[in-house]
């Protein structure tokens, strides 16, 4: 018989909630495209601008200030790439910024997309994360330039849960006259997220992140602030973004933050108390486990932690077969030979950063569950540490 | 469905679940030669310990300890079973292909996971050689330097290709080599097709 299986792997993605489900369902027969004239297209163009509204308002911005975009990735890449642009045949709209800055413990849409501009010639500077996962403040105050077009740096990291202080950064990077954006895949849905508060010129959300369908993200861009698309070739999204919209999906993300907006205090607040429990038994039942990432400015249901001794892929693997779904930051689990690029920036040291978990609760994981894993985990980790070459609780 | 989304083998997945003969009590374990191989900074370190008929030269008894990722430990796990009962020098002829070829394969990208089970195996039969007066029988794996400029050996050749290099620029990517003087190039790239054949050709 098949095990019970238990999902707590929602920083990789989410399940659709039943309302999202309910509304895309309904949506699926509608196949208009939202740029004809006609009933049909009208019809899409209602719905599109419909979740534009809402997604807008989950933010406190104004619908014209939001680009859907087919990912989170996508969106991250066209701030970047699009502010570099080096082109002299572009417009007087596009800024051609030579210098940005970034840190050490983005995703990597934002690290890959900054090394390939490197290679094109824009100067990128990289600030230190502590060992709690907080950006070096002093380090980007110094690191800013007159040159610096623009800063980006992630509200919560998707491993650890690590939560920046995004207010403070923003007012520090407009101080001395740069442009700000935050990456908020991770943050949205699961805390406050407000553009105006927050002042930011651009901000990146993802639906699947939310509950909400894959191949959805959006990008907030600040009115007066320079912008030019990285997709060209349609007047789709007033010109930022060529291509047909992702009708149903947009429909989907729209629910999606209307049920964020219902649901997401509260569940906060359960999901913290889930972790509590969850953080207690596993100090209580496993020797050396340790926790990563900030112990108070955490998302709610993300958990980090390292065990010694044990190799974080076949930890995952063993709890897989018991029916419960995490995560690593092992080298081995990502197909190349180093660790969390992230563990790495705290100043983990590479072989803690190998046996290290990720587990991130969301709305559907119940107390059932923790006491579950709770149940399995201990097992798991002394199966590996008997077999493991490295001695452990001798320190 | 669970055994479609598993990325091994049947067989890789059970020595992964049951590993067989790992080292339980290594002080009550009098093991005549003892091999350790790897380091925990890169994800996996082995170490196999063997008992040897000294009349016949064949490993009686093996056991392992892994830290590592399952193919690690899945591929020490059947290695312990296939030496034993096995003539020594046949047992110092295991390459990493025999192992994982009696896994029934491995993903491509967990290559480089199995080949410290038969490096751990060899330096443990050289620890008894070693202990045994029989010096002359170890073979010194010594790395040879390829790239001058940027002293780039055979070894991190392999290395590069297990990781996934495939043409000759991935190799400058992972290695740096040819990337001053590029005299190395002709031989970089024989050595980059001997690997490929050595560790990912069907046969």
């Amino acid at each position: 018989m098949a095990k019970r299986q238990i999902y707590l792997d929602n920083n990789a993605t989410t399940p659709l909630h039943p309302e999202v489900q309910r509304v895309m369902r309904k949506a699926l027969g509608m196949f208009g495209n939202p740029s004809s004239l006609h009933s049909f297209g009208r019809e899409a163009r209602g719905m599109v601008e419909d979740a534009r509204e809402r997604v807008a308002s989950f933010i406190g911005a104004e619908a014209d200030d939001i680009i859907f975009t087919g990912s989170g990735s996508e969106a991250n890449n066209t701030v970047l790439s699009t502010l570099t642009c080096q082109s002299k045949a572009c417009d007087d709209k596009c800024e051609h910024v030579v210098e940005i800055i970034t840190t050490k413990i983005e995703h990597p849409c934002i690290l890959e997309t900054s090394k390939c501009l490197e290679e094109r010639g824009t100067r990128v500077k990289y600030i230190d994360a502590d060992c709690l996962g907080k950006i070096n403040i002093e380090q980007l105050k110094d690191s800013i330039t007159k040159n610096t077009g623009i800063v980006s740096v992630m509200m919560a990291n998707n491993e650890i849960g690590t939560i920046q202080d995004i207010k403070e950064i923003a007012k520090i990077v407009h101080e001395r006259g740069a442009l700000f954006h935050t990456d908020a895949v991770q943050a949205a849905g699961k805390i406050p997220v407000e553009v105006g508060d927050l002042d930011v010129d651009f901000l990146t959300l993802s639906a699947h992140k939310m509950y909400g369908p894959k191949g959805v993200g959006a990008l907030y861009v600040k009115k007066g602030v320079p912008f030019c698309p990285l997709i060209r070739g349609g007047h789709q999204e007033k010109g930022r973004r060529a291509g047909t919209e992702n009708t149903i999906g947009i429909i989907g993300f729209g629910k999606a933050v209307d049920m964020r907006e219902k649901e997401m205090e509260k569940e906060g607040k359960r999901l913290l108390e889930l972790k509590a429990v969850l953080k207690q038994g596993i100090e209580e039942k496993i020797p050396d486990a340790r926790f990563n990432g900030h112990p108070m400015d955490c998302l709610q249901g993300t958990l980090n932690m390292s065990f010694d001794g044990a190799e974080g892929e076949a930890i995952l693997l063993y709890l897989d077969q018991e029916g419960i779904a995490v995560s690593t930051g092992s080298a081995c689990a990502s197909g190349s030979l180093d660790p969390s690029h992230v563990l790495l920036a705290t100043g983990m040291q590479p072989e803690r950063a190998h046996g290290s978990i990720r587990i991130s609760l969301g709305r559907h994981n119940t107390i059932k569950d923790v006491e579950r894993v709770l149940y399995v985990f201990p097992g798991v980790i002394k199966k590996i540490r008997d077999m493991s070459t490295v001695e452990t609780g001798k320190e | 469905m669970a055994s479609q989304s598993w990325v091994y083998t049947d067989k890789a997945k059970d020595h992964f679940v049951n590993p067989r003969n790992v080292l339980k009590d290594e002080e009550k374990y009098h093991a005549d030669g003892k091999g350790t191989v790897g380091n925990i900074k890169c994800g996996d370190e082995m170490m196999f310990f063997i008992k040897v008929d000294k009349e016949k030269g064949v490993i009686t008894d093996c056991r392992w300890k892994t830290y590592g990722c399952a193919s690690a430990i899945a591929s020490t796990s059947i290695l312990s079973e296939m030496v034993r009962g096995m003539k020594l020098r046949d047992a110092y002829r295991i390459t990493p292909k025999d192992i994982t070829k009696e896994l029934g394969g491995l993903p491509e990208h967990k290559i480089h996971c199995s080949v410290l089970g038969d490096k751990a195996l060899r330096a443990a039969i050289n620890d008894y050689y070693d202990k045994n007066g029989m010096r002359d029988k170890i073979e010194k794996e010594e790395a040879r330097i390829i790239c001058q400029c940027m002293n780039v050996t055979d070894e991190e050749i392999e290395h590069a290709v297990l990781e996934g290099a495939r043409t000759f620029y991935e190799l400058q990517e992972r290695t740096k080599l040819g990337t001053v003087c590029g005299q190395c190039e002709p031989e970089a790239t024989r050595l980059l097709g001997e690997y490929v054949k050595k560790h990912f050709s069907k046969e």
